[in-house]
């Protein structure tokens, strides 16, 4: 049987759903005896490949090119699991969309700044009104909320993804 | 809001009452005239999920989560002020009413700025606590992420609107366990708005006793103590029910 194509991606978030996925300790061994990791954070690959069979999205979408990569990776993948409470609810991301975006770029790069006080703009992406969920972008399949998700929820989630199942979790808290 | 007389002191009224039965998911319960759909069931030992429901205070049907199916025709009614009737037939929980209860919890979700990694009541607030048991994964519904102000005016504790669900918990106990009535809900829909006194900053409601029965009812993490950090509010619910119980014996 050929291994199952999973991927991870990095959006506005702190990689702490990341750290919890690493969390799974000798869990990781039977993830990885089932699943090629093809594309993420913990891997070299440059590109997001096609035919990917699982992505799990760790973070909200904040900016143009959050939203072009969650539209790639939602035409390359076949289940979309939202990992996390940013990626579903914006948590901390969206701790600024009261406030519009220039006058938080001000805050932080001139007035917050002790030397060269300029708004970057070259080579970063240019911010979103307001931090969103994923949902409000793609399609998701399966939501796994929490800040960050149990490492026990992700195994449960991902050991089912892994055997051709969704299974939404039971009992999980945001937060 | 109803005058003090209204408020239920158990002990003394349901003595006098009929006893009568009711039929919870079929099954015969016995409970006496006076009581509501709420009461009969826990008597009996069953749950019906509830927010703005705390024991000793007189229930107002804010939140809408203890809604049952009531009579044959699955007609939609807050369990806590509905009260029982001889024969009254109920389904308390139905596929129907947990898709009604989710979606109670995610607009409540979507309406402020509830964000549990953060909050000083993460991990002891009831709203999170019944997302999690009711299964809410996601909100369907988009979020407003309005900007709510944070009263710190007051020296022992901090009112956060982001936070606040308008249950009227806090309202209720500072009326009828303490006495002073400081708070009400002001505006309508959703410009509803905790205030104090006239609205005006807590630290200036010379009513005020500094009790602190609001933030120890209060759900979420909207009433807390100055000084706690994130997770570390645990509200003392119990210790205002008893204190209700008490006023509700008294009376």
């Amino acid at each position: 049987m050929s291994k199952v194509k999973l991927a991870t991606i990095w959006l506005d978030g702190c990689a702490g759903c990341h750290m919890s996925l690493l969390d799974l300790d000798e869990g990781i061994l039977t993830v990885a005896q089932h699943a090629d990791l093809v594309y993420g954070p913990l891997v070299d690959a440059q590109e997001f490949p096609e035919g990917v069979d699982v992505t799990l999205v760790e973070g909200a979408v904040s900016s143009q090119e959050d939203a072009a990569r969650l539209r790639t990776v939602r035409a390359r993948t076949r289940v979309l699991v939202a990992l996390g409470d940013c990626s579903i609810t914006g948590n901390v991301p969206s701790m600024r969309n009261t406030v519009p975006v220039q006058q938080i770029l001000k805050r932080v790069y001139i007035e917050g700044a002790d030397s060269s006080p300029v708004i970057p703009s070259v080579g970063v992406p240019p911010l979103l009104p307001q931090a969103r969920p994923l949902h409000e972008f793609v399609k998701v399949d399966l939501h796994l909320p929490g800040c960050p998700p149990n490492p026990k929820a992700i195994f449960t989630v991902v050991g089912e993804l892994l055997q051709g199942r969704l299974t939404k979790p039971a009992e999980v808290k945001f937060g | 809001m109803p005058p003090l007389s209204a408020v239920r002191c158990e002990g003394v009224t349901s003595m006098a009452q009929k006893s009568i039965s009711i039929r919870i998911e079929g099954a015969l319960v016995p409970t006496r005239e006076g009581k509501t759909i709420l009461e009969a069931a826990r008597d009996a030992g069953r749950n019906i999920p509830t927010l703005c429901h705390l024991d000793g205070l007189h229930d107002v049907g804010a939140c809408r989560l203890c809604i049952v199916e009531v009579g044959g025709s699955g007609r939609l009614a807050p369990a806590c002020t509905t009260p029982v009737q001889e024969g009254l037939s109920v389904v308390i929980n139905s596929p129907k009413l947990s898709a009604y209860r989710r979606m109670i919890i995610e607009m409540l979700l979507a309406e402020r700025n509830h964000i549990c990694a953060v909050c000083v009541s993460n991990g002891h607030c009831e709203l999170q606590a019944l997302a999690a048991s009711l299964g809410v994964t996601s909100v369907r519904f988009p979020y407003r992420y309005p900007r709510m102000p944070v009263d710190l005016s007051q020296e022992r504790y901090v009112l956060d609107h982001n936070r606040c669900i308008l249950c009227s918990r806090c309202v209720r106990v500072c009326a009828e366990v303490e006495g002073v009535h400081v708070w009400d809900i002001m505006g309508r829909g959703i410009h509803s708005r905790l205030v104090s006194e006239l609205d005006q900053p807590w630290s200036e409601a010379g009513s005020c006793t500094r009790c602190g029965k609001c933030v120890q009812a209060c759900p979420t993490g909207a009433m807390a103590e100055k000084g706690r950090a994130v997770e570390e509010m645990v509200k003392r619910t119990d210790a205002v029910a008893l204190a209700a119980a008490r006023k509700g014996a008294e009376l």
